[in-house]
């Protein structure tokens, strides 16, 4: 879309949804690049295959529902929610469960209710959670975090993996797959182990879980660079790590052996790709800056809710797909005040 | 009465006017027992004969009741002939009765039933009564065992399994595996799938509703236009 400007000197971008969607690749691309040094080529295979099936749904949903496609599929916004969605799954899921999870994002939570800006949920987090909630086995295949240099599958053993199940010979699921930080903190505590012991087992790191503290780093990196283009606002991705700073802070001096802390928090599990690239979603996110604001404070909140006392390990998704419904509201009481107007509620006494 | 009218109705049941799809009435056992083929028809043939039980003794006394005492009457009717349903189905299809459980028992308050005697059964005679009741019972089981059967095909890939819990053990061959080795989709068989799979079938009920009209009017005029040539 493009506005014309009139009069003064103005320096106005161009914004057009291509624009800032590749914006928004870009941004993913120095996480996306960690999570490969890490889990190896699983994760490219997953973007590569996720986005060609976004695209191909996107398409066919559009030619069903009559509309010009070129527009649609050359603004990129299937590429990201495609892109999204491969972040966010083990990197050695079963290309069927790729295929179920975007082509529903893209066909039910997208399409369905009225295609690009009407949707009030998120795609890509709706198809994370159609995955995770109907295959919950395949869902928690994570592998411990090698590094691309010593990868732990070959390229040509990834794709056997993904696309036709095999294990390279000798091995079995238990010996490959390993549980996340997350996964592992929830299971100890819930053995009654104290945090310190659990700490101090192999999946961790100096501040979170190994390779997961880079790779959020790396997303937090992307996102301030998104943020210094003015692509994202700073209010949702400040709500929620603030909100999810200060309650885990909280919890934590309130009881250190049973909850992490903070910068833990922070820096396990997808925080930072959920507060800098779902969170702010332009579409099913809050609209107003104050807004943004209790929005990404609810998706903090809940993260820390569902991480410390969930049945799922990591809970951004659900949070976010949760404040999703609530952002109309959201935005409801939160308008800005025309200047000259009073306030809402005032009107009738003026 | 003419036969018409009877069609109307009977047609009012299965399609135009059907519970599950148009006055979305009972959407909770609707809802709850869709997710295989055979407790969504066990449901719904319960559900049938309340409906015909309690249309008939409505419209029996439909003369004799005060307007202003009428519900409470009507309440008591289908809490009995529930009542009665739930302990013959005890008795005959026990392990059926023990899946459904407490949806057999709130079949007193799905609201089609009370909906139908008011609307209908209090304002017909009997005959008229039997056949709205069959119609509506029978187009909200057509409903359950349309959703039963999508969110069984899509979330164990089986068509009518545990058919012995209804037809005896003659059944058991009975059931359908569509896709051998399948491995389920959860979401499907829990209670968002119900949600979902109930919107497509609204969806498709509309579509083709859309598509009858368009080609009504085609043929109106088509009709309009013959004469004149």
């Amino acid at each position: 879309m493009r506005f014309k400007t009139f009069t003064s000197p103005h320096m106005s971008p161009v914004r057009s949804v291509h624009r800032v969607m590749r914006q928004v690749l870009y941004g993913l691309l120095p996480g996306t690049a960690a999570m490969a040094w890490f889990f190896g080529w699983g994760v490219l295979v997953n973007v590569l295959l996720a986005v060609a099936v976004a695209l191909a749904t996107e398409t066919l949903m559009l030619l069903l529902r009559r509309r010009p496609v070129r527009p649609f599929i050359t603004d990129l916004s299937a590429v990201v929610a495609g892109w999204l969605f491969a972040l966010a799954i083990p990197p050695l899921t079963p290309w069927w469960i790729t295929l179920v999870g975007v082509a529903f994002a893209m066909a039910v939570a997208k399409h369905l209710y009225g295609g690009l800006g009407y949707n009030p949920f998120n795609p890509a987090m709706i198809g994370y959670v159609v995955a995770v909630i109907s295959f919950p086995r395949e869902m928690t295949l994570w592998i411990p975090p090698g590094t691309l240099a010593d990868p732990a599958f070959t390229f040509s053993e990834t794709l056997g993996i993904i696309f036709q199940g095999q294990l390279p010979a000798g091995l079995t699921w238990d010996a490959v797959t390993s549980a996340t930080p997350l996964d592992r903190i929830q299971s100890g505590l819930g053995l009654g182990q104290p945090l310190g012991e659990i700490r101090d087992s192999s999946p961790f790191g100096f501040v979170a879980g190994r390779g997961w503290e880079w790779i959020n780093l790396a997303f937090l990196a992307g996102g301030l660079w998104l943020l210094h283009r003015r692509v994202i606002t700073w209010q949702a991705p400040a709500g929620m790590l603030g909100a999810l700073f200060l309650i885990s802070g909280l919890f934590w001096l309130m009881d250190p052996a049973a909850y992490p802390d903070p910068l833990f928090q922070l820096f396990s599990g997808a925080a930072m790709l959920g507060a800098f690239f779902i969170a702010t979603d332009p579409v099913s996110g809050s609209a107003t800056p104050r807004g943004r604001l209790i929005f990404g404070a609810g998706v903090g909140l809940l993260v820390f809710v569902i991480r410390s006392w969930g049945a799922y390990a990591e809970g951004v998704a659900f949070a976010v797909l949760l404040m999703n419904m609530m952002a109309p509201t959201i935005d409801q009481y939160t308008q800005p005040r025309v200047f000259g107007q009073r306030a809402r509620g005032q009107e009738d006494r003026g | 009465m003419s036969t018409r009218s009877y069609r109307r109705i009977v047609a009012d049941g299965f399609w135009y006017n059907n519970p599950g799809l148009v006055q979305l009435l009972g959407l909770c056992p609707l809802l709850a027992i869709s997710g295989t083929v055979v407790n969504a028809l066990g449901l719904g043939l319960a559900t049938t004969l309340t409906l015909v039980a309690s249309n008939l003794s409505v419209s029996a006394i439909r003369n004799w009741v005060r307007p202003e005492i009428r519900i409470p009457v009507y309440v008591l009717i289908i809490a009995s002939v529930v009542t009665a349903i739930e302990l013959a189905m005890n008795a005959y299809f026990h392990e059926l009765y023990l899946i459904l459980g407490i949806f057999i028992p709130l079949i007193v308050t799905n609201c089609a039933i009370i909906g139908r005697a008011e609307a209908f059964a209090s304002k017909n005679s009997m005959p008229r009564a039997l056949v709205d009741a069959l119609a509506m019972g029978l187009g909200f089981t057509a409903v359950l065992v349309a959703l039963g059967g999508l969110r069984e095909a899509l979330g164990q890939g089986t068509l009518f399994a545990q058919a012995h819990l209804m037809f005896g053990d003659m059944a058991r061959g009975l059931t359908l595996t569509l896709v051998e080795d399948y491995r389920g989709f959860l979401l499907a068989v829990l209670p968002p799938g119900a949600f979902i799979g109930l919107g497509l079938l609204l969806a498709l009920k509309n579509a083709v509703d859309e598509h009858l009209e368009r080609r009504a009017a085609r043929r109106r005029t088509a009709m309009a236009e013959q004469p004149q040539t």
